[in-house]
């Protein structure tokens, strides 16, 4: 079994909450079984602690979400249900699209801009050894897809995730390339305009 | 030991004013059994140095050596024979014959050599097989499917005793999922010990490869070094 540095950001990028539930509306679970269908369904890349687990279950009973089968007994022969709340609040979950309105300042980006306007400074250089990291970053990914056998569905999808987000690194950097060229033989002869600066201002 | 290699390689075309340099003094070797990738925009003379290394067209100055023998001390048939006999390409667009069977494609390299119909046979049934595509073998170009069609011009490029594959963005107009199963029949060739390159523009395909190297303006940029294992990206569970 594996993790990765995916692991700091679970709080962050998954919903622990959500992720019980789903797993708790194919019917009734232990904690000890979520935490292990948890990690076997995410591909194995985010490990859970079970003390993690019980106390988001405890959250979700408390907000009505799930019940607990028996209350007599604690600990992990303690059963726990999905409430019909709890299939609401996870069909409006899986629906309700991630914040991507306002794009984070990407370290990247501000340092290709900034390459551009530095003097002295070749801007493809700096290109070509981002885009050296990112394509040796992706051949290592990829050798993790090469032994098909190992090779879980869940695990397959992370993994594409992350080529993906890499490979449009990438081709923003190709883009950003061929777009330099260009300027540099056929510089443009307007400035940038103010409403545009304002924009660019506004998302800060 | 080194399959391919190009030593400082040069190629224009046109004359003076309108000479266009399409590579540069490229220093290139491929070992047997190892995959490199050649990124680069286009114009950056990637298709250029297939073509060359294949020995489809002559450097201007520079050398090129495959399996250990220099193209420029071949005569013109000697070079026919062994683009027949060791280097397969994989063409974007298939280039697969519309009359011929999927067997007979793969086939006709080696029956163009002189190789005996039933052997010939046997050989390209063995390289269908091999592909998944031992039940295809009867089927006309246009009853195949696209990924079907690429698998059959990459199991052409490998039939018989080949050592060299050359790939121009083998995935061609191929969707994700094929495109990568393009890549791993390329991967599983180099590992029976043939010596791949594969040009193209996709970081996605190029990242199957054990070595990445970057055109710019007919020179190499730079390339990769063969990355580590995966183990750099995962350490074990702190759960047993």
């Amino acid at each position: 079994m594996y993790y990765t540095e995916y692991d700091a950001e679970i709080e962050r990028t998954v919903s622990v909450r959500h992720a019980l539930l789903a797993l708790l509306s194919e019917g009734p679970k232990y904690g000890l079984q979520l935490r292990q269908e948890f990690e076997a369904r995410t591909g194995d890349v985010w490990p859970l602690n079970i003390g993690q687990v019980y106390t988001t279950l405890q959250r979700l009973e408390r907000d009505g979400l799930v019940e607990s089968e028996d209350s007599d007994k604690d600990g992990p022969q303690k059963g726990f249900r999905i409430t019909r709340d709890g299939s609401d609040e996870l069909a409006r979950w899986l629906r309700t699209p991630p914040d991507l309105t306002s794009p984070p300042r990407d370290e990247l980006v501000v340092k290709v801009l900034i390459a551009v306007q530095a003097p002295g400074v070749d801007v493809h250089e700096v290109i070509q050894v981002h885009r050296h990291y990112l394509v040796e970053l992706m051949q290592q990914w990829t050798r993790l897809k090469e032994d098909e056998a190992q090779f879980d569905l869940a695990f397959a999808l992370v993994v594409d995730a992350e080529l993906f987000r890499l490979d449009s690194v990438v081709r923003w950097l190709d883009a950003a390339e061929g777009r330099l060229k260009r300027a540099a033989v056929d510089p443009p002869t307007t400035p940038t305009t103010p409403r545009l600066r304002l924009r660019m201002e506004a998302r800060r | 030991m080194s399959y391919l290699e190009l030593r400082r390689v040069s190629k224009s075309y046109g004359q003076a004013a309108s000479e266009v340099q399409a590579l540069r003094e490229v220093d290139l070797s491929v070992d047997a059994g190892e995959l490199v990738a050649v990124m680069g925009p286009s114009g950056s003379g990637k298709s250029t140095l297939l073509t060359i290394a294949g020995s489809l067209e002559q450097p201007t100055s520079g050398e090129v050596l495959v399996g250990g023998a220099a193209l420029s001390e071949m005569t013109r048939n000697e070079r026919a024979r062994m683009r027949r006999r060791s280097i397969g390409y994989v063409f974007q667009d298939f280039n697969l014959l519309a009359g011929l069977t999927a067997a007979e494609n793969v086939t006709l390299p080696l029956e163009l050599d002189g190789v005996k119909a039933r052997t010939a046979r046997a050989a390209g049934m063995a390289a269908l097989e091999e592909l998944g595509l031992g039940d295809r073998g009867s089927r006309f170009p246009d009853e195949l499917s696209g990924g079907e069609r690429q698998r059959v011009a990459i199991a052409r490029a490998v039939v018989g005793d080949r050592h060299l594959l050359l790939a121009d963005e083998p995935s061609g107009a191929l969707d994700s999922v094929n495109g990568e199963a393009v890549m791993r029949l390329i991967r599983s060739a180099c590992q029976r010990g043939v010596a791949g390159v594969v040009v193209t523009h996709d970081a996605q395909l190029a990242s199957w490869a054990d070595r990445v190297v970057f055109l710019r303006d007919g020179r190499v940029a730079d390339q990769t070094s063969r990355p580590p294992g995966p183990e750099s990206l995962l350490a074990p569970s702190p759960n047993p």
